[in-house]
Order: C-alpha cells, then sequence, then structure tokens
C-alpha cells in the first residue's frame, strides 16, 4: 500500500522509480503528499476513462484515455517482457528491514486482530471498513486473494459507511463470510442498522476495535499537537455487548490475544444472526509508517522494534537511534528514514 | 505552465432553470474566478449560451473545460483563445456633469463614440460601445 500509511517499501519504489505506470489512479493527497516532491524522477504514464483525472494533479506524459481493460489488453500486445533484477531486490531488502509490524507483549493489538480474521476466513472473507486506524490496519494486514474482497470508503472517508456497507456485501455474495472491522467511535454513527441486519438474519461478523478512544484524531494529536487531547475521550461509549444484545444479535467481548482466535471462530458458527465482537485493544497505539500531511518520503515515521535485524551500513547511520538511546527495553523505537538513494 | 491569460469561453448548456447555478458552483468550487459571465437564449428554445470570462493558465483551462464537459447539461464548450473572435463591451456610466466640466465631458464622450442617453440638473448617463481596451481607456 502506498501514500500516508502506506508501507515504507511502496513509497521507496514509487520515489525512485524511473517509469510510474498510474491505471485508474486519480493522485489523491494522502497518496501523494507534497505533489512537487512526489516521483521526482519518473516518467509518467496516466491510464483513466475520465479525461478529466488526466492533468489534474500531476502531468502524465503519456497520458491515454479509455477503458483500463481494453487499454491494457492492447498494450500487452506490443510490451516486451523484461526483468529488473536489481531493482526488484532493492525492493526485496527494504521489505525485509522495514516489514509492517507491531509489538508481541501480550496485549491486545487491533493489527493482531486483524491478522486473525485472515486466517479463520482462509483469507476468503469480505473485509468492510470504517474510518480510521482500524482502517489503516486492515488495509495493511488484510491479505485478499480476490478482487472486490476489500470494501471502504477510501479518500471519502466517511465513518459510519461500514454497517450499512456490510449489510449490502452480505446481500449481494450470500455465500461468502462478511468481516466488518470497525472502531468505537465509526460503529456508533449507523449503530441502528444492526437492526436491518437482524430483521433480514444476516450473519456479518462486526469487529470493534475498541481503544476507548477516536484513535486517528488521537494519534495526530499526539504526534503534531503535543499530547493535547480534545474532544477523542469516548470513554463513556456504551456497553457494546449489551447494545447489540438490544439489538438482537449475538455478542462477544475479548481482552487477549489468547482469547481472539475463539471469539472469531464462535462468531463464524453463528449463521442467523449478526454477531458483534467488542475486541478490548491497546488504548493509545498508533498507526506506522506514516508521512505527515503536504510532507515527502524524508518525513516518513517509520516504527522498528529492537529484537529486529539492525539496519544494513547503506543506512545513514547518523539517524539510526543505537541502543543507548534506547529509554526503556520494551520501548518501541521510532525513526525517521533517509531514503536510501539508488546508486 | 503557459502565463496567465483571459480566456472566453462559449458554453452551450440546457435552457433549464438551476443550469447556471450549477455551472457557477463548479468554478466556485473549483477556485477559478469568473471575470465576466453573459447568459442567454439561442435560436434554439431548449438550448442557451453562457459566455465565461475567465483568467488562467493553460492547464487550469484545461481542467475548467474537461469539468464542464463532465457535467450532464452542457453539450458544447469552446475555448476561444486561439481562434479570432469579435467582442464588444457596453458600459452605461453615470457622471457627476456640474455646468463647469460639462463641455469638457461631452467631448469626451464625441471622442469615444459614446451617447448621453440621459440627463439631469447634475449627472449625465453615458451608454459606450467598444472592445475591451476601448471601454477600459474611457474609464
Amino acid at each position: 500500500m502506498l501514500g500516508m500509511h502506506g508501507t515504507a517499501y511502496a513509497n521507496y519504489a514509487v520515489s525512485e522509480c524511473d517509469l510510474l505506470i498510474a491505471v485508474g489512479a486519480r493522485f489523491d493527497d494522502r497518496v501523494t503528499g507534497k505533489v512537487a516532491e512526489w516521483v521526482p524522477n519518473a516518467k509518467i504514464i496516466h491510464i483513466d476513462i475520465d479525461p478529466a483525472e488526466i492533468g489534474k494533479v500531476l502531468l502524465a506524459d503519456v497520458p491515454i484515455v479509455g477503458d483500463v481493460k481494453a487499454i491494457l489488453l492492447e498494450l500487452n500486445k506490443v510490451v516486451k517482457a523484461k526483468m529488473h533484477p536489481e531493482w526488484v531486490g532493492q525492493i526485496n531488502k527494504l521489505k525485509q528491514d522495514f516489514p509492517l509490524h507491531y509489538p508481541n507483549d501480550g496485549v491486545l493489538h487491533g493489527q493482531y486482530v486483524i491478522e486473525q480474521i485472515g486466517e479463520v476466513s482462509d483469507h476468503k472473507a469480505i473485509c468492510v471498513t470504517d474510518v480510521g486506524q482500524h482502517q489503516m490496519w486492515a488495509a495493511q494486514f488484510f491479505k485478499c486473494e480476490m478482487p472486490r474482497q476489500f470494501v471502504t470508503s477510501g479518500g471519502l472517508g466517511t465513518m459510519g459507511f461500514g454497517l450499512p456497507a456490510a449489510i449490502g456485501a452480505q446481500f449481494g455474495a450470500p455465500d461468502k463470510t462478511v468481516f466488518l472491522v470497525t472502531g468505537d467511535g465509526s460503529i456508533q454513527m449507523c449503530i441502528q442498522e444492526l437492526m436491518v441486519a437482524t430483521i433480514y438474519k444476516l450473519p456479518i461478523k462486526i469487529c470493534i476495535l475498541n481503544n476507548q478512544f477516536l484513535g486517528m484524531v488521537r494519534q495526530w494529536q499526539e504526534l503534531f499537537q503535543g499530547n493535547r487531547y480534545s474532544s477523542v475521550d469516548m470513554e463513556a461509549a456504551p456497553d457494546f455487548v449489551k447494545l447489540a444484545e438490544a439489538y438482537g444479535a449475538h455478542a462477544i467481548r475479548c481482552f487477549n490475544p489468547s482469547g481472539v482466535r475463539a471469539a472469531l471462530e464462535e462468531a463464524m458458527s453463528i449463521t442467523d444472526r449478526p454477531t458483534v465482537l467488542d475486541f478490548r485493544i491497546s488504548k493509545e497505539e498508533n498507526v506506522y509508517p506514516m508521512i505527515p500531511s503536504g510532507g515527502t518520503i524524508h518525513q516518513m515515521v517509520v516504527q522498528r522494534s529492537p529484537d529486529m535485524v539492525p539496519l544494513d551500513s547503506y543506512m545513514a547511520s547518523e539517524t539510526y537511534m543505537g541502543e543507548d538511546d534506547q529509554a526503556a527495553p520494551a520501548e518501541e523505537e521510532k525513526e525517521t528514514v533517509p531514503v536510501p538513494r539508488a546508486q | 505552465m503557459t502565463q496567465t491569460q483571459q480566456h472566453t469561453i462559449s458554453v452551450l448548456v440546457e435552457n433549464k432553470p438551476g443550469v447556471l447555478a450549477r455551472v457557477a458552483l463548479l468554478f466556485s468550487r473549483r477556485g477559478y474566478n469568473i471575470e465576466s459571465l453573459a447568459v442567454s437564449i439561442t435560436e434554439n428554445p431548449k438550448i442557451s449560451r453562457m459566455t465565461v470570462v475567465v483568467n488562467g493558465d493553460e492547464q487550469e483551462v484545461e481542467q475548467i473545460t474537461k469539468q464542464l464537459h463532465k457535467l450532464i447539461d452542457v453539450s458544447k464548450v469552446q475555448d476561444y483563445i486561439d481562434v479570432p473572435i469579435i467582442a464588444r463591451e457596453l458600459a452605461l456610466i453615470k457622471v457627476n456633469a456640474e455646468v463647469n466640466n460639462r463641455t469638457a465631458i461631452l467631448q469626451l464622450v464625441e471622442i469615444f463614440r459614446g451617447r448621453v442617453i440621459d440627463m439631469s440638473d447634475k449627472t449625465f448617463v453615458i451608454e459606450v460601445t467598444g472592445g475591451n481596451d476601448k471601454i477600459d481607456a474611457f474609464e
């Protein structure tokens, strides 16, 4: 995934490449950050069905207007296959050095719940999300195997989208399992739709990653407003188990990583009503990597844990926080990474 | 990026209520400033012509015309930047006309081939028609 919360290696690949082929992409500001410094060295091929998108954000060297499927089929006939082992090798090295990860400390983390959702459904479930930190973790950690497996409001960023969308997804794909990954803030925006799910006996699994905060806003207040939290406290939110049962849904609460698998499997076994799962995850956790709004890859903040393989010498050692800088043994290191220039 | 120029864009739209508002909303939402705007019905009573003058460079105006094409009520968009056109502005100007400067004003009006179309004991209303620069000069 690319962009503000995209992986380090994807952002690196885009900023160092010499040819960017954008197929149906609109160069949203969450993806580009500072447009003037995004993709500095590349020629751009922009393929889109809407002529107004061409030249709207970036000037394309080769703009192609039309149906993507038809264009790609035609392009395949004229393009010769080529291998780029050195470039791919560079990216693979970065994948090793900067993988997505989260602490393994016995505390329940949202990322772990999402990975388990994938495993318990054999990566065949439809994952629907609301908006916020849970949405970013779902995009990072849920592995899709088929098209249309990931349903999210994307650039529209609408909290409350999830539950109605999950209902629609279940109607549209009655023999698939539908998991809604949502937050304690987002789920309350359209919680009344639980009634629709119950009436129509839709077995959607609603996984609330409940950290008792409006997580994404809290993260920005922590990183950019000096930890001055304002209007992000959700401690007085309702007991979601009682609320779900009031709506006639099945409800499960989970506090530990050890209980996640069992909770999900119990949810999978319910086939005639929605299930609400209240996962009490770590209260103050941030989504990494992060490129601040309007920033470039040089401002990307990446999280690495002390037990990871140390970075190679090609990384500028001045910015790497060595062992003596660690505050406490269990503390996570966060560092701003200079992008290694291709030599 | 080419420099900022004044573009005259002619848009053929359906003659229906709300169409003008939708086009104006498109301009305002994108932050393009409308220098001047005139709408009127054409010889086909179902179609109106909107003539919009905007300032912008090539990329901005390209975006304007492409976004206009996406509106359902718009059937044709033409930017007249490279096409020779005849353009006229009409100005109605009310000026203070005290007895002592009346002659001077009348002479000015004569030079610009304008006309005094109304008169009171203190003011004149002058009508001047001409190209852009003539009106600017007169002002």
